[in-house]
């Protein structure tokens, strides 16, 4: 909403400069967003009268205008084509300061010849003056602009640009702001008196009004004027409708929207002659049925948008917009001037319907009163008569089937106090709801308050609504600073779920960034694409949810795993030259449960590629691989305290044969793998990519959240290195798991793994480390030989193993 | 004898003086002190003298000993202390040449602030729980006093769950209020819990815009709780963030499940308090929306709201690192390129 200085001055004194005013108002909740003044650089620019006009001597498109300044006369060489005899005109002096047309710079202006003949200033456009960017021709001023009177005193002005909340429709309107402002100085409210001469018969004689949906139209007011002659609004009407952003039409529709743009309520004004059977009827729209709006488009209606009718037909979308067949035009000589109440949902849902929205319908989108009506009506006629002429009919149609009346909201200042923690007493309270126009009423105690809530304030409903408007008038710089007192909750337990959960994310995190891994945040939403392309086959084993109203196909389902995100992210960074990438992330999936809320699951998902350290002298020269990740598992879930095992794995994303099932306590928690190459192409990756998943619900499962001390060893432990030679299809876990049989092995590390000259086709070398250790005594070497030799009988008998010679 | 004596002992001191590494120290002492140094070969031939002067001599020979033992000791200090402090040329480093490269792994920079967010209210006694980001209209809207068809629906634009005929509409949360209402609905005054979560908006994306955010929703209800309090909480929480001296605002502002509402604003980090373009001109910088919390609201979760009162706030996250570090595309976020994440 844009309001006007020198509209808002006629009903309140403003000593304030627009920056405080703009502060002041900000503060209270009505949003200044930015301060136009127009006319500040105005200075030798006055308003003058033309006299004469004379054909330049050189020039055919040239012409020399005689301009009266009131303090003389001044001679001037003038191209624009609109200027006439008699017009009003920005006459600027030498020194103004105006804008180059061309340049669109700022200029001083200088003494000149133009074609030989001295000009001693110019009349200039709007453009010149920083008005529009009109440039055809000069601004012709109203008739009425005092001649010799400085441009800027009749002319600039400063214009707010408000941003006014959905709870505040009053503020949609110059009174409603204006009485902000009187409230919050200080300042009394001034509104003039409406009355004007009925003078013609009596208005149900010319039409009646029906509403057919009391529920949807709680008021319908009208009012008649005969005999009216459209023709443009003065120049003063024009000008307040500019400054507030609307363009001027015709003297009848302009009044409509000056009064709109006054109180806040809109109007609308129908060509009499063109309501067939003299009647209005508000109802539903029929299925099927059209309108041709004021826009000129033919629109669809339905049974949820109401309608104001004639006898036969729609003639506009209720509080919406006009229809075309209705409308005032340059032959109306009778008008039915409306002013009525809609009920807010329906305009809401028919604003939705129609794609169209009008200053109309953004303040009955608001819920506005069935009390305003009235007023402005009689406002509107008013003004009508004045500026249009014409007799108006004799009373006013007023259909009220929805007058509530409010009930009283009782205050105490003790209310005020409980809520702001600002002692403010009750008189200071009484004087400043009164300011708002709020009527209060002391009880029989004097501590409590009986405030009646005026019409324009629908949003005050409670007590709640009455402090804030006390403390916001006060000022909510004077809210005490103070620091909660009331005793503490009880705090949640370590070990209750949900502080397990947060537990175990911060460590995993912390975890993970100590391995070099970087977290990411990837969007919840992503491409079907992007989820198919994580199946070699390009299947969805979970059908994911799916926004209705997605804001591109990039971000249309929600993800069931967080693969896609950090695939994407990996195939983002590769194309930058990033070498080595670790990355991670924590986060929710989504996985639907039919019409319920989706079960939303955390899940930890990494990837690795690429070389495992950065280009160095001294740098590992290897690729991450299968083993990098896998370690990253066991450090992880070690550190956590649990003991993992890794089984063959099958999920799609990860290539046969080179993929695992974390497994912790007999359940699988994750995976761990290379990724498929038909994934890795489909997400354009440059190199083999190593993933890890781990399902951090099931994980938490496993956590029992207590760990058991075991004493250190007391004797020495004895350390053997063996050389096996082996089949190569067998697992080492299975050769691990034999030697870890024998008592008194307390650590197995296999330290080498060789294949090649020397060792037999088909076989491979193991080197492992073996460390026994008794923790009753000193162990012998009779002892641990004894113990290695039964291993190696055993492993021989089992698995077919040789030592290496 | 006697001179020979001094003598011997006068060379062995030069010759000692000269000496500069351990091996030619080494050297001398088997020169001097060995078995077969003049000195050892004078004392062996002690026996051969008169008892008178061999006491003599010997008692000299011994001294003489004993003092060339103690310099040489004193001569290898030296040399020890000489190699330790400047080093032979042969174990100098290039200390220049760059270090054995670690993978460096960071946390995103939303993880970072939000953990900093916690972290201050955690120390005010506020719990930290999460809720979920798939929610009900109800919980989105109604119970937060937005009605279908309420104006206050505008300020959220919504991305809604793909629904069959009569189904209950599902959303993706707009904001982290609904919590406000699960929350209470499960537990009773005193509250005081933060929300940190992800939120999300049906929003055409540009610098200053994103589709996802992350938002903290703080909720403190118990018997007298005013908006002192909030101010008070809100204005440490400010303090702590952005330091003593940033400039805080408090001002009436409008969400229908609060009131008196609120608006918190900081003095604009870049132009500070002048106007740019950053704070819109204005000087300010909204952080986040607050209020306390209407007692419709309260009314609908069964707490009394004569008796009890409470405020809530929700914090728009990315705002701060983006005001801290200077950021001025928030899409860089989540867009998650390393060039931006390892900065942080």
């Amino acid at each position: 909403m844009k309001v006007a200085l020198k509209w808002l001055r006629d009903y309140v004194d403003i000593k304030l400069t627009p920056e405080d005013l703009a502060e002041m108002l900000t503060m209270a909740g009505l949003e200044v967003k930015g301060i136009q003044t127009t006319g500040g650089t105005w200075d030798n620019v006055v308003i003058g009268e033309v006299i004469a006009l004379n054909p330049h001597p050189n020039a055919d498109r040239l012409k020399l205008a005689t301009v009266d300044l009131g303090t003389g006369q001044v001679t001037t060489v003038c191209g624009a084509p609109n200027i006439e005899l008699g017009q009003r005109v920005p006459f600027a002096h030498i020194g103004a300061r105006l804008i180059d047309p061309h340049t669109e710079e700022t200029v001083l202006l200088k003494p000149a010849k133009i074609r030989g003949v001295a000009s001693e200033g110019m009349v200039c456009s709007e453009k010149e003056l920083g008005i529009s960017d009109s440039h055809e021709g000069i601004l012709a001023l109203p008739p009425e602009a005092p001649i010799g009177t400085p441009l800027n005193a009749y002319l600039g002005d400063v214009i707010f640009d408000l941003d006014v909340t959905p709870n505040r429709p009053d503020c949609l309107s110059v009174i409603g702001v204006a009485r902000e402002i009187a409230a919050l100085t200080g300042e009394p409210l001034r509104l003039s008196p409406i009355h004007y001469g009925e003078l013609e018969k009596p208005i149900d004689s010319f039409a009646s009004v029906d509403i057919a949906e009391p529920d949807l139209c709680s008021r319908y007011c009208a009012s008649l004027i005969t005999g009216i002659k459209i023709a443009p609004s003065p120049g003063w009407l024009q000008q307040r409708l500019n400054s507030c952003g609307m363009r001027p039409i015709n003297n009848v529709v302009d009044v409509t929207n000056y009064v709109m743009l006054e109180y806040g309520q809109p109007l609308h004004a129908f060509d009499y002659h063109k309501l067939k059977g003299r009647q209005i009827i508000v109802r539903r729209a029929g299925n099927g049925e059209n309108i041709i709006s004021l826009d000129g488009t033919k629109r669809a209606l339905n049974p949820d948008i109401l309608l104001i009718a004639d006898k036969e037909e729609a003639v506009a979308v209720a509080g919406i917009m006009g229809g075309l067949d209705s409308e005032v035009t340059d032959q109306t000589d009778t008008i039915l001037l409306e002013s009525a109440n809609f009920n807010q949902a329906t305009i809401r849902r028919g604003c939705s319907h129609l794609q169209l929205q009008s200053e109309a319908s953004i303040r009955f989108d608001k819920g506005l009163n069935s009390e305003l009506p009235l007023l402005p009506l009689k406002r509107a006629t008013q003004l009508l008569l004045e500026l249009a002429g014409g007799r108006a009919a004799k009373g006013i149609i007023d259909v009220y089937p929805g007058k509530s009346k409010p009930r009283p909201i009782l205050l105490t200042a003790r209310e005020v106090e409980r809520l702001s923690g600002l002692e403010v007493n009750i008189d200071e309270i009484l004087k400043l709801l009164k300011t708002l126009g709020f009527e209060c009423q002391e009880g029989d105690s004097g501590s409590q308050i009986s405030v009646s809530v005026p019409y324009w304030r629908s949003d005050v409903k409670c007590s709640a609504d009455l402090v804030e408007e006390v403390v916001r008038i006060i000022g909510y710089e004077r809210i005490p600073i103070t620091r909660l007192g009331s005793p503490l909750p009880q705090q949640k337990s370590k070990l209750s779920p949900s502080a397990r959960q947060s537990n175990l994310k911060e460590k995993l995190r912390s975890m993970l960034t100590g391995f070099g891994f970087q977290e990411i945040l990837t969007y919840s939403l992503v491409s079907l694409e992007k989820l198919q392309k994580l199946s070699p086959k390009l299947e969805l084993k979970i059908p994911p949810l799916k926004v209705a109203n997605p804001m591109t196909r990039e971000q249309e389902y929600l993800r069931t795993s967080l693969r896609a995100g950090l695939l994407s992210t990996l195939s983002h960074n590769q194309k930058f030259g990033q070498a080595g990438i670790r990355l991670f992330e924590i986060g929710k999936v989504f996985l639907p449960r039919g019409k319920d809320l989706p079960e939303e699951k955390d899940m930890l998902c990494a990837v690795l590629s690429g070389s495992r350290t950065e280009l160095s002298w001294q740098a590992d020269k290897g690729s991450l691989d299968f083993f990098d990740a896998k370690g990253v598992v066991e450090n992880l879930l070690n550190q956590l305290g649990l003991k993992v095992t890794f089984d063959i794995g099958d999920d799609e994303i990860l290539f046969p044969g080179r993929g695992a099932d974390i497994i912790v306590k007999d359940e699988k928690v994750g995976i761990v793998g290379d990724v498929h190459p038909r994934v890795t192409q489909a997400f354009e990756l440059s190199n083999a990519v190593c993933l890890i998943e781990i399902d951090l619900e099931k994980l938490l499962t496993k956590l029992t959240g207590t760990k058991e001390y075991q004493p250190i060893p007391r004797f020495p432990s004895v350390t053997r290195d063996i050389a096996l030679v082996i089949d190569e299809q067998v697992n080492y876990r299975t050769v691990e798991s034999i030697i870890r049989n024998f008592p008194l092995v307390t650590q197995v590390a296999l330290f080498d793994l060789y294949q090649g000259k020397q060792i037999p086709e088909g076989k491979k070398s193991f080197a492992i480390r073996i460390i026994y250790q008794s923790p009753k005594h000193t162990l012998t070497d009779e002892e641990v030989d004894q113990t290695q030799e039964q291993m190696l009988a055993r492993l021989h008998q089992e698995l077919g193993a040789t030592l290496r010679d | 004898m006697l001179e020979q004596l001094k003598d011997l002992h006068a060379q062995a001191l030069e010759e000692l003086n000269k000496v500069d590494n351990p091996r030619e120290l080494e050297l001398w002492r088997v020169r001097h002190l060995g078995k077969k140094s003049s000195l050892t070969r004078m004392l062996r031939s002690l026996a051969t003298l008169p008892l008178e002067k061999r006491r003599k001599v010997g008692a000299q020979a011994n001294e003489i000993k004993k003092a060339l033992e103690s310099s040489l000791e004193e001569r290898r200090k030296l040399l020890e202390e000489a190699l330790l402090t400047s080093p032979l040329e042969s174990q100098r480093l290039d200390v220049t040449l760059p270090g054995r490269p670690l993978p460096v792994g960071r946390l995103h920079p939303t993880t970072q602030i939000l953990s900093e967010i916690c972290d201050v209210f955690k120390n005010m006694g506020f719990q930290v729980i999460e809720g979920p980001d798939v929610e009900w209209d109800y919980y989105n809207f109604e119970a937060l006093n937005i009605p279908q068809h309420h104006p206050a629906r505008d300020m959220f634009a919504t991305l809604w769950i793909d629904a069959g005929m009569g189904e209950k509409a599902r959303l993706l949360r707009t904001h982290t209020s609904p919590m406000q209402i699960r929350l209470m609905e499960r537990e009773r005054p005193p509250i005081r819990a933060i929300v940190p979560g992800r939120t999300y908006r049906y929003e055409a994306t540009d610098a200053t815009h994103e589709s996802m955010f992350y938002q903290v929703e703080g909720l403190a209800v118990d018997k007298g709780i005013t908006m002192g309090d909030l101010k008070g909480t809100l204005f440490d929480f400010c303090r702590c963030l952005f330091g003593e001296e940033r400039k805080v605002r408090f001002r009436c502002d409008y969400f229908p499940f609060v009131e008196p509402g609120v608006e918190v604003a900081i003095g604009c980090s870049a132009c500070d308090g002048a106007g740019c373009r950053l704070c819109g001109y204005s000087g300010w910088l909204e952080i986040l929306g607050a209020g306390m919390v209407h007692p419709d609201v309260l009314t609908r979760v069964d707490i009394d709201p004569g008796l009890y009162s409470g405020f809530a706030f929700g914090l728009g996250v990315e705002r701060i690192p983006m005001l801290r570090y200077g950021i001025d595309d928030i899409r860089l976020f989540y867009s998650n390129d390393l060039r931006f994440l390892r900065q942080f």
